[in-house]
Formats: C-alpha cells, sequence, structure tokens
C-alpha cells in the first residue's frame, strides 16, 4: 500500500540518483592539481620534514597525538608553502591540501574525504573561514564556526591547520 | 662539515709530520703534492659515500612511512567506537500523585562495530544496553537493544544509499546523541515524547546531495505500533519482530551551506499508526523542523515537532494532535565550560476535548564541563510542571563519554 501510495516519490528519488554524475568516491582533487594550482602550474619540487626530535613533540602537542607518518612532504616557491597533510575524522583519515603565505593561512582544501558523516566541511563557504588564520601559541588566532554533525571533521581541519602553520614557520626559521 | 675538519688535521698532521720528519728525511715538492691529490681522492669518495648514505636514509624513511600508512589503512578496515552516560537524579515531586525522582543510573551503555568492505561500501552498527541491568523482574529496569545495523553504499560523492537497520532522519537528537555533543543530563523531553528518539527503524534510504549544503534524504521503513491503550507518538516497535503490516516514509531536507547554521525539516508518514491491530486508528503523519544557529560562542537551538493522526478512536482518546517545540540559547566560554538555558513544553493529548489540560513544561539550566574534548560532566536544574498534575523540581548530575 505505502509502496503505491508514493510511488511517484519513489521513481521521482531513483530517477534522482540515476541521473547524477559519477565521480571517484571522496576524491575532490587530487594532490597534483592542488599543487599544480596552488603554484600557478609551474610548482617547485618537493621538500620532505622528516617528524623527528623537537618537531615531531611539537607536531604531537598540536594534534593531541602523534601524526600518522614518519615523513612530511612540502612544496616551497617564492614565500608560499603548501602542505599535503592527513588527519583522521572519526575512523578514516581525511586528506587536506593547505597553503601558508606569510605565516596565515592562503588556503585550505578538503582533498580526498573518506569518512560517511561530517563532509560538510569541503564546501568553500566552510574552508574560507580558515583564510588569513595564524597560530596563536598553540590555537589558531581565530574561532572557527562549526557544522552540526561535523564536529570531527571540523577538529581534523583545525589540527592540520595548527600542524602546517608551525611547520612552515619552522621551515622559514631554519632558512634564516 | 666534519669532512671539511678532518682535512684541516690531515693537512696539518702531514705538515706537522713533514716538519718533524725534516730531521729524518724531507719529503719532496713532488711527494706532498701527491699526497695532497690522494687526499682529496679520499674526500671525494667519502662525499659520494655519504650522499649514497644520506639517499639510503631517506628512501628507508619513504618506504618505512608507506608501510605505516599501509598498516593504518588494513587496521581501519574494522573500527569500533562507543559512547556512555551515567545520570544522577534528585527531583521532588510537588502536588497530588507527584512523587520524588530520586536515582543513579548508567543510562547508556553503548558500543559502535563497523567495518569498511570496500571504499565505497561499509557496516555500521550500534549496539546498547540501557539502565546496566536487563532482564526479567522490576529490578532488571534494563534493555538490549540494536540500534543500528546497516550497510552503507555510495552510488556516487553526492549519493548515498543505506539499507539495514537505521536512525529514522528526524530531529536534532535522533541521529547525534554522544552525550558531549548536547547540554542537560537528560535528553529534553520533547525528542523523546513527540519524536520517539532514539528511533530506528528497517527499511532503505536514499541521502542525495542536491546542491552543496542541501540535502535530501528519503527513507521506506517500517513503522510504528499504536495501540489503544495509547496512541502515543513514542510507539515504537524497535524492529523487534515488528508488525509490518503499515511501511512509513521519512523525507528530510536539511540546509548546512552557511558555517554555524542548520535548517532542517522533516516529514514522516505512515498509512496506519496502528498496523491495522486497532479499529478507529489510521493514518499519521509527523512533522518536525528545527534550526540551530552557532556564531562564536553563542548557539541557540530550536526546535518544533508535531503529529496528525487519523481514526475515531485516536480522536477520542484526544491523540489526534501530539505536539511540542524547546528553545535552548547556550553560551560555550572556553574549551571547558559552556552553559545553557532551556524551554520546552509538548502535549501528547493536544486533540482532547475535555476541559483537563494535559500539556507538560519545563525549565532548564545548567553546565557542562568538558573535561576531555569528548569526555563531559554536566550539572542542570530544572523545574517541570504537568498540568492538572503537579510540578517536580531538582538536579541532575551527570558523566558522559564518547570515542
Amino acid at each position: 500500500m505505502i509502496l503505491k501510495r508514493y510511488s511517484l516519490l519513489i521513481i521521482a528519488t531513483l530517477l534522482l540518483v540515476t541521473v547524477s554524475s559519477l565521480f571517484a568516491r571522496g576524491i575532490y582533487q587530487t594532490d597534483e592539481d592542488f599543487i599544480s594550482e596552488a603554484f600557478l602550474k609551474k610548482p617547485p619540487e618537493n621538500g620532505r620534514i622528516m617528524l623527528g626530535g623537537d618537531v615531531r613533540k611539537r607536531v604531537t602537542s598540536l594534534l593531541g597525538h602523534p601524526y600518522g607518518g614518519l615523513i612530511i612532504k612540502y612544496w616551497e616557491k617564492e614565500g608560499k608553502t603548501a602542505w599535503i597533510l592527513e588527519e583522521i575524522g572519526k575512523t578514516e583519515p581525511i586528506t587536506f591540501g593547505i597553503i601558508i603565505k606569510n605565516s596565515k593561512i592562503e588556503k585550505i582544501k578538503v582533498l580526498e574525504f573518506r569518512e560517511s558523516r561530517g563532509w560538510e566541511i569541503k564546501y568553500p563557504a566552510f574552508t574560507k573561514q580558515y583564510n588569513g588564520v595564524g597560530l596563536e601559541g598553540d590555537k589558531l588566532d581565530k574561532n572557527i564556526d562549526g557544522v552540526s554533525g561535523a564536529t570531527l571533521s571540523l577538529w581534523a581541519m583545525n589540527g592540520v591547520s595548527r600542524v602546517a602553520l608551525y611547520l612552515s614557520q619552522h621551515l622559514s626559521n631554519k632558512s634564516k | 662539515m666534519n669532512i671539511k675538519k678532518s682535512l684541516k688535521g690531515l693537512v696539518a698532521l702531514a705538515i706537522a709530520g713533514t716538519f718533524s720528519a725534516n730531521a729524518i728525511a724531507a719529503p719532496s715538492n713532488a711527494e706532498i703534492f701527491d699526497m695532497m691529490q690522494e687526499m682529496k681522492k679520499e674526500l671525494k669518495n667519502l662525499k659520494a659515500e655519504n650522499n649514497e648514505l644520506k639517499g639510503t636514509v631517506e628512501e628507508v624513511a619513504v618506504s618505512t612511512d608507506e608501510a605505516i600508512k599501509a598498516q593504518i589503512k588494513l587496521a581501519n578496515k574494522s573500527s569500533w567506537g562507543g559512547y556512555g552516560e551515567l545520570h544522577y537524579n534528585n527531583l521532588e515531586g510537588q502536588g497530588p500523585g507527584v512523587s520524588d525522582t530520586k536515582k543513579i543510573d548508567f543510562h547508556r551503555f553503548v558500543l559502535y562495530f563497523g567495518h569498511e568492505f570496500r571504499d565505497d561500501l561499509r557496516f555500521f552498527s550500534e549496539f546498547e544496553l540501557e539502565h546496566a541491568l536487563a532482564g526479567d523482574g522490576d529490578d532488571k529496569p534494563g534493555e538490549v537493544e540494536l540500534e543500528q545495523a546497516y550497510i552503507q553504499y555510495d552510488y556516487n560523492d553526492t549519493t548515498q544509499v543505506t539499507g539495514g537497520l537505521f536512525l529514522v532522519p528526524i530531529g536534532i537528537m535522533n541521529e547525534t546523541h554522544e552525550p558531549d555533543t548536547f547540554y542537560g543530563v537528560e535528553r529534553n523531553t520533547v525528542e523523546k515524547n513527540i519524536i520517539p528518539t532514539t528511533w530506528w527503524e528497517a527499511g532503505v534510504m536514499v541521502k542525495k546531495e542536491l546542491k552543496p549544503g542541501l540535502t535530501l534524504d528519503v527513507a521506506l521503513t517500517s513503522g510504528l505500533k499504536g495501540t489503544s491503550s495509547a496512541f502515543k507518538a513514542r510507539s515504537r516497535q524497535k524492529v523487534a519482530n515488528a508488525k509490518a503490516n503499515s511501511g512509513a516514509m521519512t523525507t528530510r531536507l536539511k540546509y548546512t551551506a552557511i558555517p554555524g547554521l542548520e535548517v532542517a525539516a522533516s516529514l514522516f508518514m505512515q498509512t496506519d499508526f496502528c498496523q491495522g491491530q486497532v479499529v478507529g486508528c489510521g493514518a499519521a503523519t509527523a512533522f518536525e523542523t528545527h534550526a540551530i544557529y552557532k556564531k562564536d560562542k553563542f548557539q541557540l537551538r530550536a526546535l518544533y515537532a508535531g503529529w496528525n493522526i487519523d481514526g475515531d478512536a485516536v480522536k477520542a482518546a484526544g491523540a489526534d494532535k501530539q505536539n511540542g517545540y524547546y528553545l535552548e540559547p547556550s553560551y560555550r566560554f572556553n574549551d571547558k565550560w559552556g552553559a545553557f538555558a532551556r524551554y520546552e513544553t509538548y502535549d501528547n493529548k493536544d486533540g482532547s476535548t475535555s476541559t483537563a489540560d494535559t500539556e507538560v513544561k519545563a525549565r532548564s539550566i545548567g553546565f557542562n564541563y568538558w573535561i576531555d574534548p569528548t569526555v563531559v560532566a554536566k550539572f542542570d536544574y530544572v523545574d517541570q510542571s504537568k498540568a492538572n498534575e503537579g510540578d517536580k523540581d531538582g538536579i541532575n548530575i551527570g558523566l558522559g563519554y564518547s570515542f
């Protein structure tokens, strides 16, 4: 009975599903495309930071737990650094692309999202809140308004933002 | 750097050796030149070895890093988590027939289990023990419940299909109810008595992202089963040998495109609220809408929900109209402290023609202290009044966690 009664709505829903364009799941932009876009299609060679000693300790403090890897790749050119970082939301790692300039976030983007909830953080309306945000001690210097039901994804994004800002500062200090 | 130092040392030694050995046999300029050439060659070899070693260390680090990540990915195929909340209630009844409530209860102990079969196909479940002890007899008030057990498939990056036993897409707390995510020791009464949170059914659901920040959920599921003694909205069958004479459909539209704002509306429809078991009980429709607005440290939650249930028997009981709403402003002082106030009112017999009022109202005020981002201690004062019955007021203390 219920199927008969709402058959039109069911058909409309199925059509809606069927006509949707097919994308690879959760990959919004590849790492390569993000880096290419960041450096206007002329990306520099990538560098690597091995997480050891004080750097590892500080990254652990900024994330609240150790980073899930030994090496972090970065790209640096004309005072701008770009980072590809991963952080777990609830159970799955989310891949973020972050660009830092003058110790502030120029841009942050969700490159790949693997969780079943909390994907709202990928929207530009949400990520643009991070533009111009810096690091003050162990915290971001601006409050970020969350999305209901995406709290863990928001925490992950805040965490990688702090790490990218710190590592960029670390590189800059090293080269002085 | 070390190589340079070593070289300087060698040259110094060679010169010193030259002078000290001068008494025996002074090397010729040609011999010194040869020695210098030999050392230069050694230095070149050392540099090459050093570079090779550096490359090897980097390669080992990269391989180890990749191996760790692969291992994490493998380990993440199956996941588990959970939440729990311990409550202490000390409420004093005022008025005839209104008893005191003084109890301590491990209200909910929940475990999640999940497994990812493929990137686009996963299983998720929620298993709960309510009130700590389940069994026959009044001294075992608990229930063991399977609240979620579904397979979810990502058709594409804007469409998900869920099949099995899942939470009905309605209200604020029905899908997100971990204790660290809300204020107040006990859940609000509107989302308990009008929306029967936690409300799960079995069926199929399609979630479609229509535009960035605008999603549509359509769920075809099993339904509620009102009885002649109570046509209350909280007539869940919990998918336990449930009557399936009449199915249900829930549609939700949710807007979250503006950071800090969520606006949603849900419509639930069931062709026979009593599953054909009660004469004079007909179709049921529930409408719910809510908004959550968060700006910096301030947050406001507002929700309305109401039912229309057809049938003479339902109407005679005054249960043909049931509704309620609440408003909850809150302020988060810092990472640790937050305070809230809430006004809530609901009526499960709003269709009653009797002069006796059946509305229930409650005012609450309290605070949360987050010991850790997902571990919270709570305190609140609540003043509840039931029309024509009496008041109840007192304090609640809680401890909750999720992981």
